[in-house]
């Protein structure tokens, strides 16, 4: 047998991991020279919460934005909720949903139109009563008649979470989900998201420079550096693999080039 | 909820909440409301008084009364009606909400159908007072016209959703650094169509290119119907025959630059 029959009767990630929510196997993207994903496998089990982690031009946000079929892969496969992408997105967009300040929420429309547009997009059933079960979940009721662009970064931050929860889904892709906002408004956030992932048993996968957040929120850590996975484990066991006491050390090992305390 | 679908998956939920959405960001701003009316009644004034001078100091024009606001009519229909479908679409460039749309559930035929169902609503808010405008200022009734008026309209109409998608495709692909061929390529075909004047004043040359757009069949049609009193049907159907290729070939571009856009990783960025 060859070294090429042998690759090919390996099982990939995803025949490995049937029933997880996304399965990534020899995941590259490449920007003319720039390998921005380079060759990157994993699988997450329904209902985790996993941490993506890396400093800015690491690859994590061209990894969710490939994992959600905005941008296609050079090569590598995505599965999503047992489905492939972006060649099978339709059976599963619906399913899915994202928060993201790489993207905004029209301005000038009001919250309450925002979220309108969007359930009837993903035919939320009973579409007022979802709209005003996240407002109350939220805290939107004060401003749900403001427009978007009048609202403060915090404001804006928690709409954007209600455009993400509208449908309810299964697979929530968060990109730094709690920048630019106060530690109050940010540790709110994050109390809402694992309330959500419990009570929906939800798979959450979220990019962040946040390592308190990380930790508080993660069962699940992948560390990034130019575009490959550095480590991918448990908090707790990367810390102690690090010989750290918090993610931010650990973070500044990798970033720095320092080797892990023990293997 | 029970989705209405049509051939292939097309949902009139998805277009209709499209729909809702532009209609929520038409009224949220007067402005551009009155925009819509303020260049169409600006240019039939201008080019109706024209034409009432032209008309008292020759003889033709005197005799082909019509035919310069007739032009103009139709050219803004073709013009605006371009510009109410692309613009529709960057507000989604400048609200930088086209990733939000691109990870629903809306598909891009959905997507283009809604732009060209809006790009109807705001030419009727900007083109309706402007006939009504050259018939109390001018006696020019467009609508007198009668089924050849429906003929003109559906072909320009058609011929200006193959440019709104075009466009729209080249924008999603380069970001807003390429917004000002929106605002342009139809001045482009302006020459060339012949709004003005008929193909036989071009050369030989060119007016082979001019045949290769549909607006010059109807601006053919137009002066034969206001001049002869004749109605081409040969010329609508060429027209038509020539939309149906432009519309599939822009539909097939759009998706083409979606492509490319989604290899270039465009879409998150959106910025020029």
């Amino acid at each position: 047998m060859t070294e090429n029959d042998k690759a090919s009767s390996r099982p990939t990630v995803a025949e490995r991991s049937p029933s997880a929510a996304i399965t990534v196997d020899h995941l590259v993207k490449l920007y003319k020279q720039t390998r921005a994903v380079d060759d990157i496998s994993f699988s997450l089990p329904r209902g985790s919460i996993t941490g993506l982690l890396g400093g800015n031009g690491a690859g994590k946000t061209t990894t969710i934005a490939m994992i959600m079929g905005l941008v296609l892969p050079t090569s590598g496969r995505v599965q999503v909720l047992g489905h492939r992408m972006p060649e099978e997105s339709a059976s599963v967009l619906g399913r899915m949903n994202f928060e993201s300040p790489y993207v905004d929420m029209p301005m000038r429309l009001t919250v309450r139109q925002n979220l309108t547009v969007f359930g009837k997009l993903y035919a939320v059933k009973n579409l007022a009563g979802r709209i005003k079960e996240l407002a109350d979940d939220l805290d939107l009721t004060d401003f749900i008649d403001r427009a978007n662009g009048k609202l403060s970064a915090g404001q804006k931050t928690r709409v954007a979470l209600a455009k993400a929860l509208i449908n309810q889904p299964e697979l929530l892709l968060l990109d730094e989900p709690t920048a630019s906002l106060d530690p109050d408004t940010a540790d709110w956030v994050r109390a809402h998201l694992e309330r959500y992932r419990k009570q929906n048993d939800a798979t959450i996968l979220l990019a962040s420079h946040n390592m308190l957040e990380v930790e508080r929120l993660c069962d699940r850590v992948i560390i990034m550096k130019r575009g490959r996975i550095e480590d991918d484990d448990t908090p707790e066991a990367i810390m102690a693999r690090y010989n750290r006491t918090t993610l931010e050390e650990v973070f500044l090992d990798v970033a720095r080039g320092r080797k892990e305390a023990v293997r | 909820m029970t989705d209405i679908s049509l051939h292939r998956g097309i949902s009139v939920h998805r277009i209709g909440a499209m729909i809702l959405r532009y209609w929520y960001l038409l009224l949220s701003s007067w402005p551009r409301l009155l925009e819509l009316l303020y260049w169409p009644a600006l240019q039939v004034i201008t080019w109706g008084f024209l034409q009432v001078y032209i008309g008292q100091n020759a003889n033709f024009f005197a005799r082909a009364g019509g035919t310069l606001i007739g032009a103009v009519i139709l050219w803004d229909i073709l013009f605006r009606g371009q510009l109410g479908f692309s613009i529709s679409f960057l507000e989604e460039m400048w609200a930088r909400n086209i990733g939000n749309l691109m990870m629903s559930p809306l598909k891009p035929i959905e997507f283009l159908l809604s732009l060209m169902v809006m790009s109807l609503i705001r030419l009727a808010i900007g083109i309706i007072p402007m006939t009504l405008l050259a018939l109390f200022l001018f006696h020019f009734n467009v609508y007198a016209l009668g089924l050849p008026l429906i003929a003109f309209f559906c072909n320009l109409i058609f011929t200006s959703w193959s440019v709104g998608i075009f466009v729209s495709g080249l924008v999603l692909r380069n970001g807003l650094g390429a917004e000002s061929i929106v605002w342009t390529l139809m001045f482009a075909i302006l020459p060339l169509a012949c709004v003005y004047y008929p193909v036989s004043v071009l050369p030989a040359w060119l007016q082979t290119i001019a045949w290769a757009l549909p607006p010059t069949y109807v601006f053919e049609g137009m002066r034969a119907l206001l001049i002869e009193r004749t109605f081409r049907i040969d010329l609508m159907l060429d027209a038509l025959a020539i939309n149906a290729v432009l519309l599939g070939a822009s539909f097939w571009a759009f998706l083409a630059l979606l492509r490319s856009a989604k290899k270039n990783g465009s879409l998150l960025s959106g910025g020029e």
